[in-house]
C-alpha cells in the first residue's frame, strides 16, 4: 500500500526571480538567476544534484522544447535532465517529479526549475496557440483564457442565484486584497495598490470579468532544490525543515466537457486532488489547519472558485467568506495570495508553481518582514489550475514543518 | 410525376439600411439616392453563399429522412472554392450519405435555375432521385457602386424528386447568350456593369420576353393559363414594361424583395420561387424565369401535397428574423472590402492539415459526434472510450449527429480579447437535448441578450478564414433563439 509523500522530503533551497516584463532578460538568464539563488539558498554545490526537472510550457514563444536550454544554460554537468509540461500546472509537475525522484531513493539531490518567457508575443494575455490539437483548432469555439475562465461567473450565478452584482463585488474584493499584498511585495510585478471603485468600473476583457478580474502576464523563473530530510539536517544544522507533506494532481477525464453532470460552478479536479492531498498530509480540516494558501488565481472567479473547491469555504458561501476579509493578509480566517498571487506576480507558466511553493518556503522559515509574514505557519498549499473550467490539469501541493 | 417536394430559404439576420451606405458614400455619386431606398439583407461576417445554401437547404429537408437523399446541386456565382467541389461541402454538412450526385452550377445568374432544370431531368430520367438543389450568392459591388447599393444576399432550396411533389414540373425553355451586362473575370471580386440603358432596354426587357414567348410557343400555352409569374429585374420600369407586354395584372407578378433583400444574383429567382410557394395552392400555375447570359423558363403546377407540407421557416420566416446592421464600415468588414487591424491574436496561424480533415470529415462537417451502443450517452466529439464514467466502453459507438438537435446555453462569455471581426466573440458551453456538451461560439445574437438556459439551434458557419492559403474553413455555432 502506498504511504505517500509526507515528510518523505524537505525543500533544501529556493530562489526565484523577480517577476515582470523582463525585455532585458532572456528565458535563459533568467533560469541563471534563479538556479544561483536556489543553490547559495541551498548551500550546496551544483555538483551534489543527483537529476534536474524543467517545467516550460510554451516552447515556441518562449526557450524552446527538450531540456537542452535548461542543462545549457545552467551548465549542469551532465546529469539526467527532463523537461515537463502540464499547462499552468507545469511549475509544481517539475517539482513533483525531483521530489519523487529523492524519496524513490534514486538520488539524494534534485533540482526542480520552472521558467516562461511570455513576453516576447507582443501581445496582452496568454498566447493561445498548441494547447488544443489539430482538431480542435478546426471545431474549438474562438476562445481566450479569460472567456474561458470567465464562464464559471454565468454558471455560478446560474446555480446558486447569486446575483451578478453581488459576484462582481465578491470578485473585486479579491483582487483588491492580491494588489495589497502584492504592493508589499518587491519581486512582484504589479505592485500598485488599487481601489475597489477602481476594479468594479475597468473595462470589459470577458464579460463578467474586467481588467483587474485578470492576472498580468509576465516573464520570471522559481526553482527549488529538495533533498531527503537527513541530508537536509547534515547540510542545515540550525534551520528548521520544510517538509512536502502533499503532491498531489487530478487532471480531468474529459466527463466535465462531454457529459452533463458537471455543474459549470466549481471545479471538480480541484476538489478531487485536494481531497487526496488532505488525506496525503493527514490533514482533517483544511479551514482549521491550514494556515496559509497560494491558489491559481488566473482570474479572480478562479480564486473564488477555488475557496469552494478546496473545502475552505462552504458551497455557495464564499460570497460572505470573501466580503467578511476571511482570505485577507490580516483577517481572522486563512490568507490567501499572501505574495500578491498570479494577480501581482503575471504568470510566466512554468514558473508559477514554484514561485507559490517559494512563497510557502519563505512564510514556513518565518523570513518575511514583519508586515507581511503570517504568524506561526503550519501548513501551507499551492494550487494550479491549467486549462479551463471544463478540461484542466490541478495540482496541489502542501509543505509544513 | 416530378417536380418539387419540398422547399426552404434563408435571409441573413442582418439588414443594412441602404441610406445608411449613401450617407457614407453618396459624395462618389449623387445619382445614387435614387438606389438608397429600403435595406439590403447581409450576410453576417461568418456567412457566405455556402453556409447560406446549407441553411436554406437545412429548412428545405427538415422532416425529410436524409438517407433517402440522391444529390446536391449549388448554384452561386461566388463560390468560395475554385477547385474544391462545393456542393460537397454542402452534402457534408448536411450529413447526407456518400453515394449521393454532386455539382456545382456556376458562371451565370441563370445558374440557379439551371441547375433546377437539370435536377428536374435527373428526376425524370430515373438517373437520379431526391435532389437537393440550392441557390445562394454573396455578391460585391465597389464602396460607392450602384451595385453595393442593390446587392443583398440570401439562400433557396428545393427537393427536387419523382414523390410525393407539391409542384409538378411542366418543362423548360432555355436562351444561351453572351449578351454581358454584368462581368466578373476570375481573379476580380467586385462585378463591373455596363450602363443601365443597355442593361435595361437591351436586356431584360428584350431577352425576358423572348425567353417567355418561347417557352409559351414551345408548350403551346398562353401566359394568361398562370397565376403567377417570376422574372428577376430590378428596374421598376422595365418590369412594368414586361407586365404591361404579357398583360400581367400586379397579383401575378412576384415581388423581387428589392426593398427588403436586394439583388440576388443566382439565388433571386429561386428565392422568388421559394416565397410564392409559401402561399401557393393545389392548382396554382407558376412560371420561373431564371435571367443572366441568356435565360431559363420552367413552369410548375402546385398540387394538393402542398397542404400537407409542414410550415417551413421560409424567405419569410427569416425576413421576419431581422437585426439592423447599424455600422456601414462593419459590413465593408466583414466582406473584407476594406482591411482592419484585429490585433496581432488575429495572425495566429491555423493550418489545415487535409488527411485531418478527411478522417474527421464527419465530425467537421456533419457535427456528428457518437453515441454509445451500451449506455446510449451522446458525445461530442467522437470518443473511442465511452465517457460516461459509469460506462467506459470501448469501441461501442455509433455515428450520432448533433447538427439537428437543439439545445441550451450551459454558460456563456462576450470576449473581448480573443480576435475576432465583431468583438466581443460570444460563445459557451452547451447541452444538447438528449445528451451531450460542447462549447460553442454563438453566432446571430448580442451579449446581452443572452442567459443560461436559453435555447439554442446549430447553424453551419464559417469558423476562421485562412487568409495565407486561402482556405474557408467551416464549423457549426450555436444560435440562441431570439427571433426564429
Amino acid at each position: 500500500m502506498a504511504e505517500g509523500i509526507r515528510d518523505k522530503v524537505v525543500v533544501l533551497g529556493m530562489g526565484c526571480t523577480n517577476f515582470g516584463e523582463r525585455w532585458d532578460a532572456s528565458g535563459e538568464d533568467l533560469m541563471v538567476d534563479a538556479f544561483i539563488d536556489c543553490l547559495k539558498d541551498a548551500e550546496i554545490d551544483k555538483n551534489d544534484i543527483g537529476a534536474a526537472w524543467l517545467g516550460s510550457c510554451m516552447p515556441d514563444i518562449s526557450i524552446g522544447s527538450t531540456a537542452l536550454p535548461c542543462a545549457k544554460a545552467l551548465k549542469l554537468p551532465f546529469i539526467p535532465v527532463s523537461r515537463v509540461e502540464n499547462a499552468c500546472a507545469t511549475g509544481s509537475e517539475a517539482f513533483r517529479s525531483a521530489c519523487y525522484a529523492v524519496a524513490s531513493g534514486v538520488v539524494d539531490i534534485a533540482l526542480a526549475i520552472g521558467v516562461e518567457k511570455i513576453k516576447d508575443t507582443g501581445y496582452g494575455g496568454l498566447p493561445i496557440a498548441g494547447f488544443s490539437g489539430q482538431l480542435a483548432n478546426l471545431i474549438g469555439a474562438n476562445t481566450s483564457a479569460p472567456g474561458m475562465f470567465a464562464q464559471l461567473a454565468s454558471g455560478y450565478e446560474a446555480k446558486y442565484n447569486v446575483p451578478m452584482e453581488t459576484l462582481k463585488q465578491a470578485m473585486a474584493h479579491i483582487s483588491w486584497k492580491s494588489h495589497e499584498n502584492g504592493a508589499m511585495n518587491p519581486k512582484a510585478h504589479l505592485r500598485k495598490r488599487v481601489t475597489i471603485e477602481k476594479i468594479l468600473a475597468a473595462p470589459m476583457i470577458a464579460y463578467p470579468l474586467g481588467l483587474f478580474d485578470c492576472c498580468g502576464v509576465s516573464d520570471g523563473s522559481a526553482a527549488a532544490i529538495v533533498t531527503t530530510p537527513e541530508i537536509a539536517k547534515s547540510i542545515k544544522k540550525n534551520q528548521e525543515l520544510v517538509k512536502v507533506k502533499a503532491l498531489q494532481i487530478a487532471v480531468s477525464s474529459g466527463e466535465e466537457s462531454i457529459c452533463n453532470e458537471y455543474d459549470g460552478a466549481s471545479i471538480w479536479t480541484t476538489e478531487i486532488a485536494s481531497k487526496r492531498a488532505y488525506k496525503e498530509a493527514g490533514i482533517s480540516d483544511p479551514r482549521q489547519d491550514i494556515s496559509l494558501f497560494d491558489v491559481h488565481d488566473c482570474f479572480s472567479i478562479t480564486e473564488f472558485s477555488t475557496y469552494e473547491d478546496l473545502g475552505i469555504s462552504k458551497k455557495g458561501k464564499a460570497v460572505d467568506d470573501v466580503l467578511e476579509g476571511f482570505y485577507d493578509l490580516h483577517g481572522n480566517g486563512i490568507p490567501c495570495q499572501t505574495d500578491g498571487g498570479l494577480k501581482c506576480f503575471g504568470h510566466p507558466i512554468g514558473a508559477s508553481g514554484l514561485r507559490m511553493l517559494f512563497e510557502m518556503y519563505n512564510q514556513l522559515l518565518g523570513r518575511h518582514p514583519e508586515e507581511r509574514q503570517i504568524k506561526n505557519p503550519k501548513f501551507g498549499l499551492t494550487h494550479n489550475l491549467g486549462g479551463q473550467p471544463i478540461n484542466n490539469v490541478v495540482s496541489i501541493n502542501i509543505l509544513g514543518t | 410525376m416530378v417536380g418539387i417536394r419540398s422547399f426552404g430559404g434563408y435571409v441573413p439576420r442582418y439588414r443594412l439600411n441602404r441610406g445608411n451606405i449613401f450617407k457614407s458614400m453618396g459624395w462618389i455619386n449623387m445619382a445614387n439616392i435614387a438606389l438608397s431606398r429600403g435595406e439590403k439583407a447581409v450576410a453576417n461576417m461568418d456567412e457566405d453563399s455556402l453556409t447560406m445554401a446549407v441553411s436554406a437547404s437545412i429548412d428545405c429537408i427538415n422532416g425529410f429522412d436524409k438517407s433517402d437523399l440522391g444529390g446536391v446541386y449549388f448554384a452561386s456565382t461566388t463560390f468560395p472554392f475554385k477547385e474544391r467541389q462545393n456542393a460537397g461541402i454542402v452534402a457534408g454538412a448536411l450529413n447526407m450519405k456518400d453515394d449521393v450526385r454532386s455539382l456545382d452550377f456556376a458562371g451565370s445568374l441563370k445558374s440557379g435555375t439551371s441547375a433546377l432544370i437539370a435536377a428536374m431531368e435527373a428526376c425524370a430520367s430515373k438517373g437520379a432521385n431526391n435532389i437537393v438543389v440550392c441557390g445562394s450568392d454573396s455578391r460585391l459591388g465597389k464602396m460607392g457602386s450602384p451595385q453595393e447599393l442593390i446587392f443583398g444576399e440570401a439562400a433557396a432550396a428545393f427537393l427536387a424528386s419523382d414523390t410525393d411533389v407539391i409542384a409538378e414540373y411542366k418543362g423548360s425553355f432555355s436562351l444561351s447568350l453572351d449578351f454581358v451586362d454584368h462581368v466578373r473575370g476570375s481573379n476580380s471580386n467586385f462585378d463591373r456593369q455596363w450602363e443601365d440603358r443597355w442593361i435595361r432596354d437591351m436586356g431584360f426587357t428584350k431577352i425576358i420576353p423572348q425567353a417567355i414567348n418561347g417557352f409559351l410557343d414551345k408548350f403551346n400555352v398562353k401566359i394568361e393559363d398562370f397565376s403567377k409569374v417570376i422574372y428577376p429585374c430590378h428596374y421598376f420600369p422595365a418590369r412594368k414594361q414586361i407586365d404591361k407586354m404579357f398583360g400581367l395584372s400586379p397579383e401575378k407578378v412576384q415581388d423581387t424583395m428589392l426593398g427588403e433583400i436586394g439583388e440576388m444574383g443566382a439565388a433571386q429567382p429561386l428565392t422568388m420561387l421559394a416565397k410564392a410557394l409559401e402561399d401557393a395552392k393545389p392548382g396554382d400555375k407558376i412560371m420561373v424565369v431564371g435571367y443572366g447570359n441568356g435565360c431559363d423558363v420552367l413552369a410548375f403546377e402546385v398540387t394538393e401535397n402542398i397542404t400537407k407540407l409542414a410550415k417551413r421557416t421560409g424567405i419569410s420566416g427569416y425576413l421576419a428574423n431581422r437585426a439592423d446592421l447599424k455600422e456601414y464600415t462593419k459590413y465593408l468588414t466583414w466582406r473584407h472590402i476594406i482591411d482592419i487591424d484585429a490585433g496581432l491574436r488575429s495572425e495566429e496561424d491555423i493550418w489545415t492539415r487535409w488527411s485531418l480533415d478527411w478522417r474527421e470529415r464527419k465530425t467537421i462537417l456533419g457535427f456528428c459526434g457518437t453515441k454509445c451502443t451500451e449506455c446510449n450517452t451522446p458525445q461530442f466529439p467522437p470518443q473511442k472510450i465511452c465517457a460516461n464514467p459509469n460506462c467506459g466502453s470501448v469501441d461501442t459507438r455509433e455515428e450520432y449527429c448533433f447538427a439537428d438537435k437543439k439545445g441550451k446555453i450551459f454558460s456563456y462569455t462576450g470576449d473581448n480579447l480573443a480576435a475576432s471581426f465583431d468583438p466581443p466573440q460570444i460563445y459557451g458551453n452547451v447541452d444538447f437535448d438528449g445528451g451531450g456538451r460542447y462549447m460553442l461560439n454563438c453566432t446571430d445574437c448580442e451579449l446581452d441578450a443572452i442567459s443560461v438556459s436559453m435555447p439554442v439551434s446549430f447553424s453551419f458557419r464559417i469558423i476562421f478564414y485562412d487568409k495565407i492559403r486561402d482556405i474557408t474553413r467551416y464549423f457549426w455555432k450555436a444560435v440562441p433563439k431570439q427571433g426564429v
